[in-house]
């Protein structure tokens, strides 16, 4: 681009200096039209990504397909709508986004603002609402087909239960967990070994329920006994720690046969209630399992809100701002960074237990490392640090690949997941939903004022 | 919060700090070379010098941000006992009474200020996570009492009005001022300012100089006080430390600090007679003549 100015320079008008020549701009050059040619090209290869697969006889065969179709059209025709609208429209519209925003603050006028007010000022509508949510969850499963049942419990259930916990530890006190399955693992294992499952017989055999108490002493001790050596580590270097950590436990659930049962697994038996006058087993049908996890879920949240507007969520907020400030302070940050991964490691921990018992069967490649970077992704996604945030964060990128699971072909269903994180990622760091503190911070970094990174520690700054 | 904190009025006379060759050395380089320092009780002391001198870094030896190599640094608080302080975790050196702040303010910015101050308040609180989740009498008594206290201390520093808008929205002298209160809502004995009227306007200098007399006085605590702004060190410190090159050069009452000719030098690099004049009036911060007479201006 530049050789070509310069020799276009020495030909041109005498009036006309080199450099003024160098600093002008053809319109091609202007960023406007350099995003319509990004989208336009984006178009394309989305065109060639989605349309029709390859085959072995004519190589050339999907990119005649997808060039001469329609859904190349389609998608060239989205991103000039894309395209325009960004130009030429998007300013009205944040301009309008804007007013409305400004009157819910104001809490004046507008419809935002009136809603917030209500909410605000009558507890009636708060108690009306939660209570609405409530129901419809209880009474959700009854409403799905049974194929949503079991994606509700195996996997929206499950996976809330662990991010609930995972947002714990990277949320609210800012480090980066990549083995939090291990956990899981712990979990579902202690879970297979107190019911007498695996090949090997526990001391005493207890019921499920009983389990779940184990499960949770067992998962912070191996939770402490894994942190306190590495949280004086920072954000990449516990990331590394955490990850060796799930591949050691995912190892040894593999290839310790005589213990674990390995890839060939174990049954475990499923939860049963005996109080005498009244018993109840669980079976097959999914939709119990549905309201046990309701309530471990409810209860959670309840306890861990407590815990976010107390002493220790305001600890572990300081400790991911600043952690040379939050010493300085008095804060003990290394007890505060255990606490929070003991916490996040005893809840994966009973996830595990229901996860097992629920399936009645576990083993080993039921904890590979791809599910520890998705509950990352499912936090990252919804928002950390907010509860919400999270949960939704989660119901979406669980629901999403199953309800296109008809549309595309199954092979490709990750791939869509990908370009959603990817796009997110870029417009919407802070997630979904953000808690109030994490969009500050965000906010902060962006303006250089502060040293929060996405995850909020504050390496590399100097006292 | 007078009432509370003046309860524990000075009980025991002599020094609540004492550092003895304290060294600290970043490779080749030596930052701080056999500093000695005693600090009596209750009494305000300045650390001068010029940039680079070893300030900072003394904070940071104090405060177990930094170990130094050799040397003992003694923290004697009211209560009795002595504890050294060198190569202990800061968030211990805090608990023992000793809080700090920083040159270059360091809020936790996404919390609202009155948050700030109650994470101060509540590394003194020994609540447990369990009784919290429950939410049992004890652990709710502990979050009013964080509060209750958090109040008082903003209202101290002037900040009453200020509670729940977020730290970093604050204006800078906003900000300083709730440095310290984040620093007092810990209960210290000694603190260690550092810096506090860095890139404060002159009303907001007036008013930290009050604030400083204020925290001596009413609250009975030692200040250790880093500053470049002659005037404010001029004004509220009893004695003045100079550093240089890592190195105690001078110390002594304002007065006497200012006529030092070694003091001189450092600020200067050489001592002739006209030089000298005009570094005694910067000294003096009222930039020209009439230095020596701080003695009877602080009364």
């Amino acid at each position: 681009m530049k050789a070509t100015t310069v020799s276009r320079g020495k030909g041109g008008g005498p009036d006309m200096s080199a450099a003024a020549r160098l600093r002008a701009t053809r319109w091609y050059q202007q960023p406007r039209w350099r995003r319509l040619a990004a989208l336009l090209g984006t178009a394309l290869l989305g065109a060639q990504v989605t349309g029709r697969e390859g085959s072995s006889s004519d190589i050339f065969l999907a990119l005649k397909e997808n060039t001469t179709g329609t859904g190349m059209w389609i998608w060239l025709g989205g991103a000039l709508l894309v395209w325009v609208l960004r130009e030429f429209v998007s300013e009205q519209l944040a301009a309008g986004w804007a007013g409305v925003r400004e009157g819910a603050r104001a809490g004046a006028s507008g419809p935002l603002g009136r809603g917030r007010e209500l909410w605000r000022s009558l507890p009636w509508v708060r108690v009306a609402a939660l209570t609405a949510l409530a129901v419809f969850l209880v009474l959700l499963p009854l409403l799905v087909t049974r194929h949503w049942q079991q994606v509700l419990v195996d996997q929206i259930g499950i996976y809330v239960l662990l991010v609930i916990g995972l947002n714990v530890v990277v949320g609210w006190a800012g480090m980066l967990d990549l083995g939090f399955i291990a956990f899981f693992a712990i979990g579902a294992y202690s879970a297979a070994y107190w019911t007498g499952s695996l090949p090997v017989e526990p001391p005493v055999v207890l019921n499920n329920f009983l389990v779940i108490p184990v499960a949770v002493v067992t998962c912070l001790v191996a939770g402490v006994l894994l942190g306190a050596p590495t949280l004086r580590l920072r954000g990449d270097y516990l990331a590394i720690v955490t990850l060796g950590f799930h591949e050691m436990v995912y190892l040894a659930a593999r290839n310790w046969r005589d213990t674990t049962g390995g890839t060939s697994g174990a049954s475990v038996d499923r939860f049963e209630i005996d109080l005498g006058f009244w018993s109840y087993r669980w079976g097959l049908d999914p939709v119990p399992y549905y309201w046990l996890l309701l309530v471990v879920i409810a209860l959670l949240i309840f306890l861990f809100l407590r815990l976010e507007h107390s002493r220790v969520g305001r600890a572990w907020t300081a400790i991911r701002e600043d952690e040379v400030a939050a010493a300085a302070t008095g804060v003990d940050t290394v007890r505060f960074k255990l606490l929070a991964f003991a916490i996040g490691a005893s809840t994966s921990g009973v996830a595990g237990v229901i996860y097992a018992s629920k399936l009645g069967f576990i083993n080993s490649e039921l904890f590979v490392l791809l599910f520890s970077i998705l509950v990352l992704s499912y936090v990252i996604f919804g928002g950390m640090g907010s509860i919400p945030g999270v949960l939704l964060g989660a119901a979406i990128l669980i629901w999403l690949p199953e309800a296109m699971r008809d549309q595309v072909p199954a092979q490709d269903r990750f791939m869509y997941l990908g370009a959603l994180l990817v796009v997110m990622m870029i417009y919407r760091p802070q997630g979904l939903l953000p808690s109030r503190r994490r969009r500050r911070e965000l906010e902060m970094a962006e303006e250089g004022a502060g040293g929060a990174d996405s995850l909020g520690t504050s390496e590399g700054r100097r006292v | 919060m007078t009432t509370e904190m003046a309860g524990r009025a000075v009980a025991v006379d002599g020094h609540v700090l004492e550092v003895s060759g304290v060294t600290l050395r970043f490779g080749g380089l030596t930052s701080l070379d056999r500093v000695d320092l005693r600090m009596r009780r209750g009494e305000v002391l300045a650390v001068i010098g010029p940039n680079g001198a070893g300030k900072t870094s003394l904070f940071n030896s104090l405060t177990g941000a930094y170990v130094p190599q050799e040397g003992r640094i003694r923290f004697r608080p009211g209560r009795g006992g002595e504890h050294e302080l060198r190569g202990r975790k800061p968030f211990r050196v805090s608990r023992l009474g000793l809080a700090r702040t920083f040159q270059n303010i360091r809020l936790f910015g996404a919390l609202t200020a009155l948050e700030n101050v109650k994470i101060a308040v509540e590394t003194r609180q020994k609540t447990d996570p369990v009784s919290i989740m429950l939410g049992l009498p004890h652990a709710r008594r502990a979050e009013r009492e964080s509060d209750r206290r958090a109040h008082e201390v903003m209202r101290f520093v002037g900040l009453g009005h200020r509670l729940n808008e977020l730290a970093s929205s604050l204006s800078y002298g906003e900000q300083r001022r709730l440095e310290i209160a984040r620093a007092l809502a810990t209960e210290p004995e000694l603190l260690l300012l550092d810096e506090p009227a860095a890139g404060t306007n002159p009303t907001e200098k007036r008013d930290l100089e009050e604030l400083i007399r204020r925290i001596n006085a009413e609250l009975s605590v030692s200040v250790l006080l880093i500053e470049h702004d002659m005037r404010l060190v001029m004004s509220v410190a009893d004695r003045v430390m100079v550093l240089n090159f890592g190195r105690k050069i001078a110390e002594g009452t304002p007065g006497e600090v200012q006529r030092d000719p070694a003091v001189i030098e450092a600020y200067l690099g050489s001592s002739s007679a006209e030089d000298t004049a005009v570094v005694t009036g910067m000294l003096s911060g009222r930039g020209g003549a009439g230095a020596g007479d701080e003695g009877e201006e602080r009364a």
